[in-house]
């Protein structure tokens, strides 16, 4: 019984924690292209890397203040959407995600590529470089901390204050961005592109300014999972992880301002104590080492993940707030 | 939770026992292209203050491995006369190694055969042209399903590239742990990936086109899938490369320009014959009519009489056949690896939509031009960058003529 109850304790802190902040924001930035606008971004991931690695290569590598850090992220963020739009948009849906899952994984491999060791540091990645930032936590951050029977370092709960204050600016203001004119122009845009177009709009500036804005979005969970981790790594930036916001945000509920962080949260939640779980009967002997062992827990995450994405989208596409009209999606 | 328990139930059938070394140890392999593996070499294990711990030599595949007392530093060094005529050290003839805990620690002595860069400019691009080729024949075979089934069923399927792997690790399972030879076990993998194939088609994607599922919803279920398969191979089979058990230890042929082993010869033999078949089938046979004819125009196709969800059935089928052979194909060339075929599928997207997403000749040239160009592009940028430049002119490509070399404007709305 107490096993039970410590695997919920540490899902619950994967709920809480930075890797949840991380998703909802990815999953936010996909709400925007996909859920509102229905453009296939399948490279999420590079956003949030460039978002990482310009903190990362600012501080450690050019020796930049933490905040110039944070503008160059955003910066490479908003170049990439313009460069992964300017071709795309004009197509097929199924183009722009052809490209960007192409791009995300081009990018990482670029990034962890030995020519590049200089700049990115190659597969080991940079580190050392948050001090300047949770040096600004209020409260001692080297003590650890009892809350919810969950134990957290003061680092943790500084990142995690900031990444969940960043969260709820995000859905304010996509909740005030949907409710403006724009908004109604982009959910058109998802339903009918035609029709919008007869209309005198300019679609393909609306579907460019949703994919930069999507991106900048991304390109925060890239920050707050660099921040959170300490380092910043090519090999984390797998786009399987794309597809885990993916997952997120259709459980949620795609088109709705909360789906997404309510989501991540759940899908974390899930995933961990499925983790934590299987781990514990392991090592318990429940399951036998033949059978499975503890490295492939690591693995069973994006089966689940991956079993998930699909008996969602044929069986309840809306997640749990969607509306059904709203997500019933066509190639165009 | 119940989900989870079942599936590793599931897993308990295949496993096979997989013994975990527990010591610490030092391997690798001496070879090179030219001179294939190299046997009999002696490499030396010493600690840092001098003491030697092992000396070990390379068997016929080249391969060495040394078994250590711990953790700790380890100094590895070779013979550099023993090697053979024309091979060289490109680095120090010794190696400083940290070995953790338990940790079979690879060792990467790099040699230099002269094969590179003493032939001149021209003689590495010929070298490289016929690499591409066999490259681009391999991401062809695979390609040819993924962009048939696109044009029959408007499906973009980011699930094709596990399709290749399940043919290249079921053929790795009955070749090296079944001890069948690699033909007979290609073969045998062609027919599970064609079993694959319709499953895919009579389990999923059939089902889902009755209930009438959006081709955007279809496109991230096959996502969905796709992560499935991928992970579940990585349980099943773990994270390692392994070779097959023939034709490794093969040497470079030279044909005056290039040099080639013969298992790369008999890959481009193999692509070009299989890929002529896939040609003639679809010209002169009713079925491969009836698969243009239903990627063309379906609703035509099928009010002419031609039964669409067999044409469908076939196509899948055969898709998946030639993946599972351009697995093993690829197998051969770079060993077995769980995510062998998701990096190969970013490729074959860069092929098919190069070439015009659901034309079946398409697939073929646009492919060609992806699996040339990426590896001339070595002649320029560093090795491991040469996929990026794959990728990289697929974006170009989209910019300059979206619709692809054979493709019509039509297609891409």
């Amino acid at each position: 019984m107490g096993e039970v109850f410590d695997a919920l304790s540490v899902a619950l802190k994967a709920a809480l924690g930075f890797q949840a902040i991380f998703f909802a924001l990815l999953a936010i930035g996909i709400n925007v292209q996909f859920g509102y606008t229905g453009l296939l971004n399948f490279g999420q991931i590079a956003f949030a890397m460039l978002g990482g690695f310009g903190i990362a290569v600012s501080v450690s590598q050019w020796g930049l203040p933490f905040w110039v850090g944070v503008v160059v992220g955003l910066a490479a963020a908003v170049v990439l959407a313009l460069l992964l739009g300017l071709p795309t948009l004009r197509l097929r849906a199924d183009y722009l995600a052809i490209v960007t899952i192409a791009t995300a994984e081009g990018l990482r491999l670029l990034f962890r590529s030995v020519s590049a060791t200089e700049v990115t540091g190659g597969t080991r990645g940079l580190a050392a470089f948050n001090r300047d930032f949770i040096a600004l936590a209020p409260w001692e951050t080297s003590k650890r901390y009892a809350i919810l029977g969950t134990s957290w370092s003061g680092a943790e709960l500084w990142v995690g204050l900031v990444g969940w204050g960043i969260v709820a600016l995000s859905c304010v203001l996509v909740w005030l961005l949907m409710r403006s004119p724009w908004g109604r122009v982009v959910k058109s845009v998802r339903e009918d592109e035609d029709a919008v177009r007869a209309l005198g709009k300019n679609v393909y500036v609306y579907k460019m300014q949703a994919l930069v804005l999507g991106g900048v979005f991304g390109a925060f969970g890239g920050m707050v999972y660099a921040v959170g981790t300490g380092s910043a790594i090519p090999d984390q930036y797998q786009n399987a992880n794309t597809f885990l916001a993916y997952a997120a945000l259709i459980l949620g509920g795609a088109a709705r301002v909360l789906g997404p962080v309510v989501g991540a949260m759940l899908l974390l939640f899930i995933v961990q104590f499925a983790d934590t779980g299987l781990r514990t009967l392991i090592s318990n002997g429940v399951i036998p080492e033949g059978l499975l062992t503890a490295t492939d827990v690591a693995a069973i995450r994006f089966v689940l993940v991956g079993l998930g994405l699909m008996l969602l989208l044929v069986f309840r596409p809306q997640g749990i707030f969607g509306d059904r009209r709203e997500v019933m999606l066509d190639a165009r | 939770m119940l989900l989870v328990l079942s599936f590793g139930l599931g897993l308990a059938a295949f496993t096979p026992g997989v013994a975990q070394a527990a010591g610490e140890a030092v391997a690798g392999t001496l070879q090179t292209s030219r001179s294939g593996p190299i046997e009999g070499v002696q490499v030396t294990v010493k600690t840092p203050d001098g003491q030697e711990v092992e000396t070990v030599e390379s068997d016929e595949n080249g391969k060495w491995s040394a078994d250590l007392p711990g953790p700790g530093e380890y100094v590895v060094s070779i013979d550099a006369d023993e090697l053979p005529e024309g091979v060289t050290l490109s680095g120090d003839d010794t190696r400083t190694v940290t070995v953790a805990e338990g940790r079979r620690q690879p060792v990467n002595l790099g040699l230099e055969d002269g094969s590179r860069g003493a032939g001149g400019g021209g003689v590495r691009a010929v070298q490289l042209l016929v690499d591409g080729l066999r490259f681009g024949l391999l991401i062809a075979m695979c390609a040819v399903g993924l962009s048939l089934i696109f044009g029959t069923t408007g499906l973009t399927n980011f699930a094709h590239g596990e399709l290749v792997t399940i043919g290249a690790v079921v053929a790795w399972y009955i070749n090296v742990q079944g001890g069948v030879p690699l033909i007979p076990a290609t073969l045998l993998a062609m027919v599970i990936g064609m079993g694959v194939g319709a499953l895919n088609e009579l389990g999923i994607w059939r089902p889902l086109r009755r209930r009438g599922t959006g081709l955007i919803a279809a496109l991230v279920v096959s996502i969905g899938l796709s992560l499935t398969l991928r992970y579940a191979i990585q349980i099943f089979y773990g994270g390692r490369s392994n070779p097959y058990s023939q034709y490794q230890s093969q040497r470079a042929v030279d044909y005056g320009l290039f040099n080639l082993t013969n298992r790369a010869l008999f890959s481009i033999i193999i692509s070009v014959i299989v890929l002529v078949l896939v040609a003639v089938m679809l010209q002169r046979t009713k079925i491969g009519k009836a698969m243009r004819a239903v990627s063309d125009n379906r609703d035509l196709a099928a009010s002419s009489g031609i039964d669409v969800n067999r044409v469908i059935m076939v196509v899948w089928m055969m898709g998946a056949a030639l993946a599972a052979l351009g697995g093993v194909l690829l197998g051969l060339s770079d060993q077995v690896q769980w995510d062998m075929g998701f990096r190969l599928l970013l490729l074959m997207f860069a092929g098919v939509t190069l070439g015009g997403l659901g034309t079946a000749y398409g697939a073929l040239v646009g492919s060609l031009v992806v699996g040339v160009f990426v590896q001339m592009s070595t002649l320029v940028i560093p090795d491991d960058m040469k996929y990026v430049g794959g990728l990289l002119l697929l974006i170009v490509i989209l910019v300059i003529r979206p619709q692809g070399i054979l493709g019509s404007r039509a297609r891409i709305g």
